[in-house]
């Protein structure tokens, strides 16, 4: 069923295709019309799942956690300080193993109080064992939780999985959307049957004490089931595909970077709006491309690699800041090309934070920026965009 | 013995419960129950962070194989009837 709604609808209705048989959540502008809508789909029957209203976010993931160690499938969604309230639990969920699939639509911390798109609240939660696909489109949310689900239940991943939503830009911005029937969502993704759950009659401790001889190993095969996650979603992607005719690039899209002299790295919306600058800069004969990043965790650090050593300059757009350090994304990308034998020039900007508009003409100027940077030959560095204040013009 | 990843499940599962881990050794104080002195109120029972009270006929009964001592029963009750002793000092 094609159609036009929210990216939050989008997430309900991907939620709805899945059947998640337990829901719990907390409304946080501007995740309120996810909760909404599947609260909506259990109260009228359309979907038949158990949705516990709780009294916080913490609260929220402790209550999939429990169902989905007895066996649920389960869903929530979040926004900004009630993800990092359930910083704690999002640890015990990937420890244990529980492939909760949640959203998160990425919204600022304050202070500032903010209630619009800045990528501080995910990134912050980037080492604590969820898979992380960042999304471009409405279309691209409701497909992604799909896949997410698929990714994560497989045996040899089992961990949980964010995606995310850009606040407002993508939450209450309508787009067409098509909607898979049932049947093919069900043909594509089977019931959840975990190896191990907590049954009547059969007690179990879970979360057990370990002592130092053993904790390692856990940890180590989590770092396996993540490691896995990657070939896993490129291999799931192309089932979707060959179901649903559709796809969105892998781990990391790469736009137009066939003999780019330069790409841009992004991720969520704004990527989205680069792909309209990069073809009016090819259009008129600047050689530029974009490289979105979907997957922060797992990192497509192999991916980065061989783009790297393709290329002459790399810009980095990090829609939050690490502070005392750069960009999050720029660690990671500089991180990941610093082995390349040609190392291309790079340089982080800092843009968009609190919900700022990021312009076709913002991106405009940082890929002429890069462009200067790499024939000046310049050391990387950090650059904070359209700060007023600031000597350099952006619009 | 320290297993192999590949033997281990993929998150700690046991199949024995904790109350294989007898913790009442931890004790330095032990509760004595003076039962004439109890008004079968509950509290003690309810209060009781490590379940090592059952009730008997409304009167508490402490499981000294897990009471670590804490003596939060003692402090809670209201008719004074639990005191605590130093162990070993009877």
């Amino acid at each position: 069923m094609r159609t036009v709604m929210t990216g939050n609808y989008a997430s309900a209705y991907g939620a709805k295709l899945c059947r998640a048989e337990v829901i719990a959540a907390y409304p946080i502008t501007p995740q309120t019309s996810i909760v909404e809508k599947l609260a909506e789909f259990v109260a009228t029957g359309e979907l038949k799942a158990k949705f516990i209203p709780v009294e916080s976010e913490h609260s929220a993931m402790a209550a999939c956690i429990a169902a989905q160690t007895a066996g649920a499938r389960t869903y929530t969604a979040t926004s900004s300080h009630g993800l990092t309230l359930m910083h704690e639990v999002l640890m015990w969920a990937s420890g244990a193993r529980l492939p909760i699939v949640m959203t998160n639509v990425s919204r600022a911390m304050a202070p500032p109080w903010s209630v619009w798109v800045d990528h501080m609240d995910s990134v912050a939660q980037r080492d604590t064992g969820w898979l992380q696909f960042f999304c471009a489109s409405n279309q691209e949310v409701l497909d992604t939780i799909i896949m997410a689900y698929k990714v994560c239940e497989s045996r040899g991943v089992m961990l949980p999985a964010m995606v995310i939503e850009d606040a407002f830009i993508q939450s209450h911005t309508s787009e067409p959307v098509d909607v898979p029937d049932q049947e093919l969502v069900d043909s594509f993704l089977p019931t959840y049957a975990p190896e191990y759950k907590i049954e009547v009659g059969k007690p179990m401790g879970f979360g057990s004490l370990v002592k130092p001889d053993q904790y390692m190993e856990f940890r180590y095969k989590a770092m396996l089931g993540i490691k896995e996650a990657h070939d896993r979603f490129l291999r799931v992607e192309q089932e979707f595909k060959h179901i649903f005719g559709r796809e969105h690039g892998g781990l990391l899209e790469e736009y137009r970077c066939e003999n780019a002299e330069v790409v841009l790295v992004a991720a969520g919306s704004v990527a989205a709006t680069a792909k309209d600058v990069v073809d009016s800069m090819r259009d008129k004969g600047t050689r530029v491309g974009l490289a979105r990043i979907r997957a922060f965790r797992p990192f497509p650090y192999d991916e980065f690699k061989s783009l790297g050593s393709k290329v002459d300059g790399v810009a980095v757009l990090d829609r939050s800041y690490t502070f005392g350090a750069t960009g999050a994304m720029f660690t990671e990308v500089k991180a990941a090309m610093g082995s390349c034998q040609k190392r291309p020039a790079m340089k982080n900007y800092i843009a968009g934070l609190g919900g700022r508009d990021i312009t076709p003409k913002v991106l405009e100027k940082v890929f002429e920026d890069i462009l200067m940077h790499c024939k000046r030959g310049e050391e990387s560095e950090v650059e904070w965009v359209d700060v007023a204040g600031l000597p350099r013009r952006w619009h | 013995m320290t297993k192999s990843y590949q033997e281990l499940p993929l998150t700690p599962i046991s199949d024995t419960p904790s109350t294989i881990n007898l913790t009442g050794f931890w004790r330095v104080m032990k509760p004595v129950v003076d039962i004439s002195k109890c008004k079968k109120c509950t509290i003690c029972w309810k209060f009781c962070p490590d379940a090592a009270i059952t009730l008997v006929d409304g009167v508490p009964m402490i499981d000294l194989r897990y009471c670590k001592g804490c003596g939060i029963c003692s402090v809670e009750c209201p008719s004074k009837c639990i005191v605590m002793i130093k162990e070993g000092s009877e």
